[in-house]
């Protein structure tokens, strides 16, 4: 479990293929929950778990995609779902 | 020109072999594959005849760019009329053995009527016979494979076969080439076996020395590699992950068709995915990913090669089991796993292991063997019709089960070889089967991404992704991202992949390649290679050709816009979970604004002005 000082949300973070590797420890099944303030933005979690940005493709917030310019909002609320993939495909 | 321009025609039913020359007009229009095998097939049979009848051919086709140094350009197709929907059937696999083929000189073999004992054909460049394969039927495809290899001791051999299932009479037997790449779908495997014809090996050893400008090809096969090398999903997630990466994705956008579509999202889907197999087992410490595999002149290299734990109770005691071999791939897994409310990944892998080693078709199999748990559920099938197997959601062994009965079309395997469709007839329950036009769903709910319900009930060989993933655009983002949960927009999509897809199959180029390339890095290496003036917009025409093409021919065979539809399931049953809850398909607000792009008449026949333009 990740304390952070000023905790104001919990929500659940989850990252994907290649990303797996910037998860904190303690994550499982590629999810870890945290608590984060509640000015949290995206991409601030993006940066704080130093996902390279470019690498932060599909961002989802409870499966719905993020477009750039909402990755700066702040748009999370407690109990969310945050899961971040490079780019991927399959078929 | 990259085409050999030889055609191979073998009639089964007279046992004789003789050789023509491509019609190049069809060519000029068609390309090659599954546009040109497809244009012989509508002139040469009747769309009325009965799949598994003598009047109905198989054609086995390579891409004009099929042998070259193009990437992935070693693709093959299979062309026919399915046994299970009645359509056109056209069915793409990599492997070595298109490679083979072309390089023995054949752009492609057709084969007519019905051998009078089992039979296989042999090719060693121009020479051709018809072998007696007594020996070889009821064998599986695997050891229909080892057998040809020893008795012709030669290893260079490729082979393309079916296994019992075909035998059985499956109808979505697949055939199999390389022991784990498949001409899978829509029962290709099935019309071979009714031919008596057991296998086709073949050894080419001719090269493919026959392109037009070979300094511009070069060029652009080299341009086209750097670009596959350095876009992200071809150069780094599908060699890593492979199509399986897509399991956690479509799990969180609440699109992961689940227990026979009755759910969108799968608790276990974390236990089944692409990264769950890089994971080492508790059991044993060994991930279930052995390595990844690519195909003849492929630089991607997408393919999964398993293995499963040697104490997992579906190989115990069966050592034959216990090596790498081809491992589930996303849509094997998705079928095999949530739709079967599956999430022990070996098992997966094992039933994935018999549908490569006997030749039947994952996604089909698997979405058959949820419609019946959903019957035994329900207590429409029972475990008297089993043999006392309990045919329940989630359990692993009935899935084992299922997959060896299936394999050898031994007892209740006879009804699942049925497919979805016909089984659910037969216990009383038509609207529990998940398919379009008699074939069965791939793993995207139609009732998550919007465009994939339209692109199901459009596609001329009944429910398939490869048609038009609209997956790429509407979850991916690739070209660009849409929005999955709205209809708006998805007609002109879908029919955009539609066109652009049917043209990357006649090339003889594999279909992921367009995760990088579109037909700006395509049409250059088919323009160097071929005769005739190939731009991105010619190939879009001979794509919108080829669409209307098979449409008519499903026309002619009686489909009508009838067909052009979803389940029940997915137009009234809303989902329960994640972004799409309380959605359903909106295909009712999308197939008229298709049609009329497509130039059909409200009823969805071509009008004779698209026929016209197109040269139909
Ligand atoms: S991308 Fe995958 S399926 Fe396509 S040719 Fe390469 S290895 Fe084969």
């Amino acid at each position: 479990m990740q304390e952070l000082s000023d905790r104001g949300m919990r929500i659940t973070f989850k990252l994907y293929a290649s990303l797996a590797d910037f998860l904190p420890a303690g994550s499982e099944k590629h999810t870890i929950k945290i608590d984060i303030p509640d000015t949290s933005t995206p991409n601030e979690l993006i940066d704080r778990y130093k996902v390279p940005r470019d690498m932060a493709h599909l961002v989802l917030l409870n499966g719905i995609y993020l477009k750039l310019e909402d990755r700066d909002r702040n748009i999370i609320k407690d109990g969310d779902t945050l899961a971040i993939w490079p780019p991927v495909a399959g078929g | 020109m990259a085409w050999t321009r030889n055609v191979m025609r073998v009639n089964l039913t007279k046992g004789t072999i003789t050789n023509e020359p491509l019609n190049m007009d069809w060519a000029m229009d068609y390309l090659g594959q599954r546009g040109l095998a497809s244009k012989y097939l509508v002139e040469e049979i009747d769309p009325k005849c009965d799949a598994l009848g003598s009047d109905n051919k198989l054609i086995m086709t390579t891409g004009p760019l099929t042998g070259t140094c193009a990437s992935t350009g070693g693709r093959y197709s299979v062309v026919t009329k399915s046994p299970l929907t009645g359509a056109i059937a056209c069915s793409n696999s990599g492997g070595f053995i298109g490679n083979e083929i072309k390089n023995a000189g054949w752009d492609m073999i057709i084969f007519e009527g019905i051998s009078p004992s089992p039979v296989y054909l042999y090719v060693e460049n121009d020479k051709a016979e018809l072998l007696p394969a007594d020996d070889l039927w009821g064998e599986s495809a695997w050891e229909t494979d080892e057998l040809i290899h020893k008795k012709h001791q030669d290893p260079l051999i490729r082979i393309a076969c079916v296994g019992r299932s075909a035998e059985a009479g499956c109808l979505y037997a697949g055939i199999i080439n390389d022991l784990h790449r498949a001409a899978g779908r829509s029962g290709v495997g099935t019309v071979m076996a009714s031919k008596n014809l057991k296998a086709v090996a073949v050894r080419g050893t001719k090269g493919v020395g026959n392109v037009k400008d070979p300094a511009a090809f070069l060029k652009a096969t080299e341009q086209g590699k750097k670009v596959l090398a350095e876009n992200a999903v071809t150069g780094q997630g599908l060699p890593t992950y492979g199509t399986q990466v897509l399991m956690n994705v479509i799990n969180e956008i609440g699109a992961m068709p689940t227990r026979n579509m009755r759910e969108v999202q799968f608790e276990g889907a974390s236990k089944i995915s692409g990264e769950a197999m890089h994971e080492p087992r508790p059991t044993d410490g060994r991930p279930n990913l052995t390595t990844n595999a690519a195909c003849f002149g492929c630089t991607i290299a997408c393919g999964r090669i398993s293995t499963i734990d040697q104490g997992h109770f579906s190989i115990q005691n069966k050592p034959e089991y216990w090596g790498a071999s081809g491992g589930a791939e996303y849509e094997a897994a998705w079928a095999l796993g949530s739709d079967c409310g599956v999430d022990d990944l070996d098992a997966i892998t094992y039933a994935n292991f018999l549908c490569n080693e006997d030749g039947f078709d994952p996604i089909s199999f698997g979405s058959t063997v949820a419609a019946a748990m959903e019957l035994f559920e329900i207590g429409a099938i029972t475990t008297k019709e089993t043999g006392g197997m309990e045919l329940k959601f989630g359990n692993p062994k009935a899935l084992a089960w299922a997959a060896e009965v299936t394999a050898k079309g031994e007892g209740f395997g006879k009804d699942l070889g049925l497919g979805s469709k016909r089984l659910c007839e037969k216990y009383g329950h038509p609207d529990l089967s998940m398919t379009v036009k008699g074939q069965e769903f791939p793993a995207y709910d139609p009732r998550g991404i919007q465009g994939m319900g339209l692109t199901y009930a459009t596609s001329n060989r009944g429910a398939c992704h490869l048609r038009s993933y609209t997956v790429a655009s509407e979850v991916l983002g690739i070209p660009e991202k849409t929005d999955p949960l709205v209809t708006d927009g998805k007609p002109e999509l879908v029919k955009a992949f539609q066109d652009a897809t049917a043209a990357v199959d006649s090339t003889g180029l594999c279909v992921f390649t367009t995760f990088a390339w579109t037909l700006e890095d395509i049409a250059p290496q088919v323009n160097a290679a071929c005769e005739g003036d190939w731009t991105p917009e010619k190939m879009t025409e001979v794509g919108e050709r080829i669409w209307n093409m098979e449409r008519e021919f499903n026309l002619a065979a009686g489909l009508t816009a009838k067909d052009d539809t979803l389940p029940k399931r997915l137009l009234k049953e809303a989902a329960k979970t994640g972004p799409a809850t309380g959605k359903v398909n909106g295909l009712d607000e999308m197939l008229p604004k298709y049609y009329q792009i497509r130039g059909w008449t409200p009823d969805g026949v071509p009008t004779a002005e698209t026929r016209q333009r197109l040269g139909l």
